[in-house]
């Protein structure tokens, strides 16, 4: 038997997995006791404030701090030339060989190129001062063109977004399958359309953070930072410093007020507030504001799709090419979001034939990054709304042209023929496509509907249904890890390098010990994101812990499980494991009085008695630790279906009724799992119809506070019908894959083919995402809105 | 942490009752009541996520009305009773509206969850909230990115036909 | 965003409050509930170098009653207001309107001659002032002066108070039995400015025609408008379907909106046409139902 196997048969009870538990985060949260970063008392610490750049793209001739500096309760004052010993540049996180990459520092340095990029730092006694202090810094900029879309960064002769580059293109890629040339040139049936989606920033309520003391003892930093990702951080910090990855000590905080994407990132702030910290040997913190998270923190914007199909009459799929824009910013932080939109094109549907195509453009705006759903609500739109165009041109309905193209059952593991961003073979693990859709369609009361929206037509009333259906890849590698550990108090602590900003890590990994272990919960405590406690971690992000930290921590608990019953073992001098945990004591499954507290184990295999031998057989420190690297991502999946009513005088569409069949493979938490889904769909019910950042033709930001940019309310948010089918990935010892993205990921595309549905009638196409009010009274007038004439 | 009264500027005397307790604090006035609760009364339950005005999540009350703490000049606050979320337990015991969060999941990342408890305190004080859409609305002055609120609602509708012994309707 | 340094100011009475403007003027801004001068001072997009703060100036946070009508003072919050059920049974076109600004939190702190003074055309509350006719008194150290609501709104976030002067209150007519109002606003989502939106308020005649009206538009230029070719085309008609749907024409034609990317012109001009007609059918509706009464 492989490794893989021995651990994979290793049987677990299920008490707690599958148990909908109640969060032991909750009271802290409840009572204002949380942990964010700017709640931790932190004494004598210095506040940050960055100064921006004003402008797309200019260089910067000079810049006179003189004046700041003399602000009282200003300590210092530093600009990227100040900066010059740390200034490496920051590696997009995901590359890839054709990249033209361009150096992205910490801080500018002779030339800005979005407005939002730090110019120079403030460091004072409180934020209000160090703001004061902003005001007086004197930047002299050399304005240049800016380059504020894809088009323009296509546009033959188009000034260049960085002085001295190639082009504006970032990276050209093409994905194939089959032959495509040859399906479209015989094709019976071809359809085309250009779709434009634009979504935008994660919006989390806390912005980022981060903050940095150097213990001039020890001479090890350590930094509070609010990502989602410690380890990557650490070792970004680690590289720009030429640190040792152990003198430097990132912890993110036990709470964090949401991340979804943005804070997976690496951002010139962590390595700069940390080094002025060095440099001052004063503790430092930078508290984002809203103000610069709109202008400088990573979000997603618009990606423009040229979507052609090929069928036949029966509306089977012959082809699909789908050649497509990115607005990649100013730098590639990571080019993960395109990369994944390229392959999440086809879906849940049987392609033989295939081409993605991705232009990823450089541009001066902010870099782009990924957001929920990062790149896939794209995708899944161009491929949906194309479903919905496919069906109208045969008069075949929506949900049958999708039941016919599905991809069945009993045909996993399925081989799209296109490579995932994991760097393996697009192969869908396990699914339902099928369940899921009839799911929906029964669920919506589909037929009743139909009939309705013919009846109400005839009262000049305009009835919508739309259908989306995705496939989510997630749980990606490379690996997670956990350590498991029974303490000197007998409590199992468990860490993970992983940290969470809401997702109950504290409550679900516990749950997962207490089955691996066979132990009450009430004894295992979680730990979590701090690279000090745990060496190697990779971050949240992509939907991908539950999968991947989730079998490290079964891993790590069944292998303490074992050691714990050895020691036990060799006290009691018994032969064989027969044991089991009960309460606080582990003793034998047939005669429960012979047994020994936890208390005691640690007490013999811990800590020991000074000088005398350990009892042989007793496996010195009980504490283990598990690596799980997934063979490849695992693929979620779900779909969506919506009815919509249209007010065409004012373009209000209303949602009436909304329908979700999520399927992530092995349901931890039910409560937690449910939570994802419903937070995932209030994220893509944003992207759908309100959420749209604006940038004009000198990329200047036009969306920078919340009064012009809305995030939904709860009078926004519909409510939805919640069904889930549970597909085991067999890529994991739990059959877990991940849950925080599925929400999000098919409901613009849903509320798309909703609304054009309703306006039938009309002959209106809705062609840009969101879908909003005056793009609605725009196509049913047949206008173009400005968008698209750029 | 760092006070905000600096050498040669005039600071604001302010007492104010919070949760109950009288606080006296010398203050600039350009300091939010926010950060006043914040920084000087170490009251960090509070939460600062947009500094304008419109996600809700620095909610309190003052003389008992819902208000944005970013909103309102510390000084404004001079003789006025504030109560913020540290209040709302007894001691360690939850109230019926922490309880009913805890038990519809109503939140996730627990930043917006203080303006929040804050919003509804004020509005079940004013009286029952019977209907779902009644619910959204007392939610719809707070955002919240993580949950898509549907935990609230029914946290909401739960502790109003506690407070108020009416039925929801469903 | 932490506001910029600034005097801060606590009057004790009116004539302090206007002692201090007059010696600050262009320097100096007025507090009240600072639900709209605060996210300017966070933003730094205003930094002056006096605050005004007046809620502690006395008798001003009474809704009156005056021989006519009403008279809000200074100190009002917008909640107050929103809840007065005398205000409510008299003036229903205020409460109508009331309920769409912002939110409840909004509310507590924000006062009704905030939002005037304030003078943002996309609000609810200058519009609605205009189709009730009212009178603002503009208190500086010189006494009190009135202007009416039509000359009071000048251009974006600018009023005819001057540097020097504060708003003391404002006084409309209690409206006629025979009177009628109507708010509609169109907002991408619940609390937020609207795209457009519109007040009106029309008095009846014994035989149920349009004796005089007052159309007010919102958002769709820089201040408050009067759509005078929809008045006239609605006064002497019964407001019937007909009048209804030339009227929206008129008012298409009569407004000039800026478009943005987030709502292009003709969007917000067909939105507040299609509003209007609206409205002015919903003043229609609520004759009827009174007759009916």
């Amino acid at each position: 038997m492989s490794r893989r196997d021995e651990q994979a048969a290793v049987p677990f009870t299920k008490n707690m997995i599958g148990a909908a538990v109640e969060r032991r985060e909750d009271y802290r949260l409840l009572t204002g006791h949380g942990k964010f970063l700017d709640d931790l008392d932190m004494p004598d610490t210095l506040e940050a404030a960055f100064l921006r750049s004003s402008f797309g793209h200019a260089r910067i001739l000079g810049i006179d701090t003189s004046a700041a500096l003399a602000v009282p309760g200003v300590v210092a004052v530093f600009t990227g030339e100040d900066l010059r010993p740390m200034m490496k540049p920051m590696p997009a996180k995901v590359a890839h060989p054709d990249l033209q990459e361009i150096a992205r520092l910490p801080m500018a340095l002779d030339a800005v190129h979005y407005v939002g990029e730090p110019v120079a730092v403030v460091i004072a006694t409180n934020r209000y001062i160090a703001e004061d202090a902003l005001d007086l810094i004197d930047v002299d900029y050399q304005e240049l063109p800016a380059i504020s879309s894809t088009a323009a960064a296509l546009a033959p002769d188009a000034p260049l977004a960085h002085e001295g580059a190639r082009d504006n293109i970032a990276v050209h890629v093409t994905q194939r399958a089959g032959d495509p040339d040859a399906a479209f040139a015989s094709a019976p049936h071809v359809l085309s359309e250009t779709f434009t989606v634009t979504r935008g920033g994660g919006h989390s309520m806390e912005c980022r953070a981060v903050a940095a003391r150097l213990d001039t003892v020890t001479g090890q930093l350590v930094v509070w930072d609010s990502t989602q990702a410690p380890h990557y951080a650490r070792n970004a910090l680690a590289n720009l410093y030429d640190m040792r990855e152990d003198d430097i000590r990132l912890i993110a905080p036990a709470d964090v007020g949401g991340g979804f994407g943005p804070k997976a990132q690496f951002y010139g702030e962590e390595a700069v507030v940390p080094w002025v910290a060095m440099q001052l040997r004063k503790p430092v913190k930078w508290i984002e504001d809203r103000r610069e998270n709109f202008i400088s923190t990573m979000m997603e914007r618009t990606q423009t799709h040229r979507v052609k199909v090929a069928f036949d009459d029966d509306g089977m799929l012959l082809a699909l090419r789908d050649v497509f824009e990115h607005d990649q910013g100013a730098y590639v932080a990571g080019l993960q979001v395109p990369m994944i939109t390229l392959s999440t094109v086809p879906g849940p549907y049987k392609i033989p034939n295939i081409h993605t195509e991705l232009f990823s453009c450089y541009t001066n705006m902010v870099p782009t990054s990924s957001v929920r759903g990062a790149g896939r609500p794209q995708a899944v739109a161009a491929m949906e709304r194309m479903m919905d165009r496919v069906a109208e041109y045969l008069g075949m309905d929506p949900a049958e042209l999708r039941r016919r193209n599905l991809i069945q059952p009993d045909e996993f593991p399925y081989k799209v023929g296109l490579m995932f961003r994991d760097g393996s073979p697009l192969t869908y693990d396990s699914g339902n496509y099928p369940e899921l859709l009839s799911g929906v369609v029964e669920r919506i009361d589909y037929d009743g509907w139909r009939r309705r929206q013919a009846e109400l037509r005839t009262q000049g009333r305009l009835i919508g249904i739309g259908i989306a259906c995705y496939v989510e890849g997630c749980g990606l590698g490379p690996y997670e890890g956990a350590k498991a550990r029974l303490t000197n108090s007998g409590e199992v602590l468990v860490t993970l390098a992983a940290a969470p900003q809401g997702q109950g890590y504290e409550t679900v990994y516990a749950q997962i010990a207490s089955d691996a272990m066979g132990l009450d919960m009430e004894h295992i405590r979680v730990t979590t994101g701090d690279t000090g406690r745990i060496p190697f971690g990779q971050g949240t992000f992509a939907s991908r812990i539950t999968a991947t930290a989730g079998p490290a921590v079964l891993q790590a608990c069944q292998a303490l499980r074992a050691r714990i019953f050895t020691t036990a073992a060799v006290m009691l001098k018994i032969e064989g494991d027969n044991f089991v945990f009960r309460g606080d004591r582990v003793c034998l499954a047939e005669d429960e009085s012979i047994g020994a507290t936890l208390r005691e184990i640690t007490q013999v295999a811990n800590i020991g008695k000074h000088g005398i031998t350990l009892l042989r057989g007793v496996p010195a420190g009980l504490e283990t630790q598990a690596y799980f690297a997934p063979e490849r991502a695992a693929y979620a999946s779900g779909a969506h279906a919506v009815v919509v009513e249209v007010d065409p005088e004012t373009g209000r569409a209303t949602v009436l009724k909304y329908v979700i069949g999520h399927d992530c493979g092995t349901v931890i938490n039910p409560l937690l799992v449910d939570g994802q889904v419903l937070g995932g769909f209030g994220a893509g019910i944003g992207n759908a119809m309100y959420e749209e950042q604006f940038y004009d033709e000198s990329a200047q930001p036009q969306t920078t506070s919340y009064l012009d940019f809305s995030l939904p309310s709860s009078m926004e948010v519909p409510p939805v019908t919640l069904f889930h089918v549970q597909s085991p990935s067999p890529l994991n010892p739990l059959g877990a894959k991940g849950a925080g993205e599925g929400g999000t990921i098919p409901a613009p595309a849903a509320i798309a083919n909703a609304v054009e549905d309703a306006l039938r009638p009309f002959g209106a196409r809705i062609n840009e995402i969101p879908v909003t009010p005056p793009r609605i009274v725009a196509a049913i007038a047949g206008r173009t809105t400005a968008r698209q004439m750029s | 942490m760092q006070p905000d009264v600096h050498d040669g500027i005039d600071g604001q005397v302010l007492r104010v009752i919070v949760n109950g307790k009288e606080h006296r604090g010398v203050t600039e006035a350009r300091t939010t009541l926010a950060d006043f609760l914040r920084r000087e009364l170490a009251l960090t339950g509070t939460h600062l996520g947009c500094e304008h005005g419109v996600c809700g999540a620095c909610t309190v009350l003052v003389n008992g009305s819902a208000v944005r703490s970013c909103l309102m000049l510390a000084v404004q606050a001079d003789g006025a009773e504030v109560e913020t979320v540290e209040g709302l337990a007894d001691g360690n015991e939850l109230s019926p509206l922490q309880e009913a969060f805890h038990r519809n999941h109503a939140l996730q990342c627990g930043f917006c969850t203080g303006g929040f408890l804050m919003s509804i305190t004020a509005a079940l004080r004013e009286g029952p909230v019977e209907t779902e859409e009644e619910a959204r609305e007392v939610l719809s002055g707070n955002i919240c990115r993580c949950t898509g609120y549907a935990g609230m609602i029914k946290a909401v509708l739960e502790t109003s036909e506690q407070a108020h012994g009416t039925k929801a309707a469903s | 965003m932490k506001p910029p340094r600034f005097t801060y100011h606590a009057p004790a009475t009116v004539d302090e409050a206007t002692a201090v403007l007059t010696e600050h003027a262009e320097d100096a801004k007025v507090l009240a509930g600072g639900q709209s001068l605060i996210p300017l001072l966070s933003f730094r997009l205003a930094a002056p170098e006096h605050l005004v703060d007046i809620n502690r100036l006395p008798g001003l946070d009474q809704i009156e009653r005056t021989g006519q009508g009403w008279r809000i003072p200074a100190l009002v919050r917008q909640r107050a207001a929103e809840r007065s059920p005398e205000l409510a049974a008299g003036v229903p076109l205020l409460a109508e309107a009331l309920r769409h600004v912002a939110h409840p939190q909004i509310r507590n702190r924000g006062t009704v001659c905030g939002s005037l003074a304030h003078g943002d055309s996309s609000a609810e509350l200058p519009s609605v002032m205009v189709a009730l006719d009212a009178r603002m008194s503009v208190a500086s150290a010189n006494g009190v002066r009135q202007v009416g609501a039509d000359d009071f709104f000048q251009f974006h976030l600018t009023t005819a108070i001057e540097p020097h002067e504060l708003l003391l209150a404002v006084e409309f007519d209690e409206p006629g039995p025979r009177t009628f109002g109507a708010f509609q606003e169109f907002a991408l989502r619940r609390g937020d400015f609207c795209l457009a939106g519109t007040a009106v308020t029309a008095t009846f005649d014994a035989d149920g025609s349009v004796e005089r009206c007052r159309v007010v538009a919102a958002g769709v230029a820089p201040t408050p408008l009067r759509l005078t070719a929809v008045e006239e085309l609605a006064t002497g008609s019964e407001l019937d379907a007909a009048t209804l749907v030339a009227a929206q024409e008129v008012a298409c034609r009569e407004v000039s909106p800026l478009g943005d990317a987030r709502a292009d012109a003709a969007y917000r001009r067909q939105l507040l046409s299609v509003l209007v007609r609206r409205a002015l059918g919903a003043v229609r509706e609520k004759r009827e139902n009174s007759d009916a009464a």
